[in-house]
């Protein structure tokens, strides 16, 4: 048993070098230079519509001045999303389980859709601290709620990521180790349970997915007020 | 060819110990070893013509099979099950 079903989340490292390096670096393998020929390989093929549908897909949105932003943008999913998918393998380290990675991410991309929202067009973005129709009375009110909730979209888009992906980690650890441990007392329970983690499996396949589509979906929406 | 020219499948048994000393070990000759050998499995089972699930799963098993070197020290502690 586990000393503490938290150890998992720990940095490996292996005479000093940590997996978290080679986790974070192993997606860059996964997504191969296009070599400019008119039908490439089945994974490129595959991949390449991928990336285009997605992409297409969070440009809509946004004007011109914000399609500069597109290649951070799904740079930043494809990475999320490979690892995410990757820490569902057996024995791996996924990364963005650490709330450190997570606040790296969210903290400098937020701030820098802020920032750009308050140096070009800084009387809208300020705006959007009151919604449109509120009456008069409450507006004090209404603009300090805004504006910790501006303030707070940084920490929230980490720390969902995080605590999704950390709860999804945990779960299926103690579920596997409840069906390993009845087996040997009650065969029928165990199998029981067995299947609850078959569907907790596929349950944490989508939440990765959505997880990583999430978080790039809400910074263009931050995108989207600021640009 | 010259002994340091040859791939390393082709470079015999005794020959092995002349063939390491005459590699490059700075940074930037580990890079290009590394890159010679991704593009080498990347030709040779991921841009096929006609590919399949088999080149990237070989990858992904390696992968596995690498964290849990990573991980050893650590699962190696762990109690066996038995004695619950």
């Amino acid at each position: 048993m586990n000393l503490s079903f938290f150890d998992q989340f720990t940095t490996p490292s292996l005479l000093g070098i940590p997996l978290i390096l080679i986790s974070t670096l192993f997606p860059t393998l996964l997504f191969p230079s296009s070599n400019n020929r008119w039908i490439p390989n089945r994974y490129l093929t595959l991949q390449l519509w991928l990336i285009h549908t997605t992409t297409k897909q969070l440009m809509i949105p946004l004007d011109k001045k914000g399609h500069k932003w597109a290649l951070i943008l799904t740079s930043l999913m494809a990475l999320l999303l490979t690892i995410n998918l990757l820490g569902l393998l057996p024995y791996t380290f996924t990364p963005t389980t650490q709330l450190s990675m997570n606040m790296a991410l969210a903290f400098p991309l937020w701030l820098a859709t802020l920032l750009t929202g308050l140096r070009n067009q800084p009387s809208t973005s300020l705006g959007h601290l009151l919604p449109e129709g509120t009456p008069t009375l409450l507006i004090p009110a209404l603009i300090l709620i805004e504006t910790t909730s501006l303030l707070i979209r940084p920490l929230a888009l980490g720390v969902r990521l995080t605590a999704n992906l950390t709860a999804g980690h945990l779960l299926i650890q103690l579920i596997s180790t409840a069906s390993t441990a009845l087996l040997p007392i009650m065969p029928p329970v165990s199998l029981l349970t067995t299947t609850i983690l078959l569907l907790l499996t596929i349950l944490e396949v989508a939440v990765a997915m959505i997880q990583a589509y999430v978080f790039v979906l809400l910074l263009s929406l931050y995108l989207q007020e600021n640009i | 060819g010259p002994l340091s020219e040859r791939p390393l499948m082709e470079v015999r048994l005794g020959e092995l110990h002349t063939w390491i000393s005459t590699c490059d070990f700075s940074p930037q000759g580990l890079l290009r070893t590394v890159q010679k050998a991704w593009n080498s499995y990347y030709a040779k089972y991921i841009n096929v013509r006609r590919g399949g699930p088999a080149g990237i799963s070989m990858l992904l098993t390696g992968y596995c099979v690498l964290s849990y070197s990573w991980n050893y020290q650590h699962l190696s502690k762990n109690a066996f099950l038995g004695s619950l």
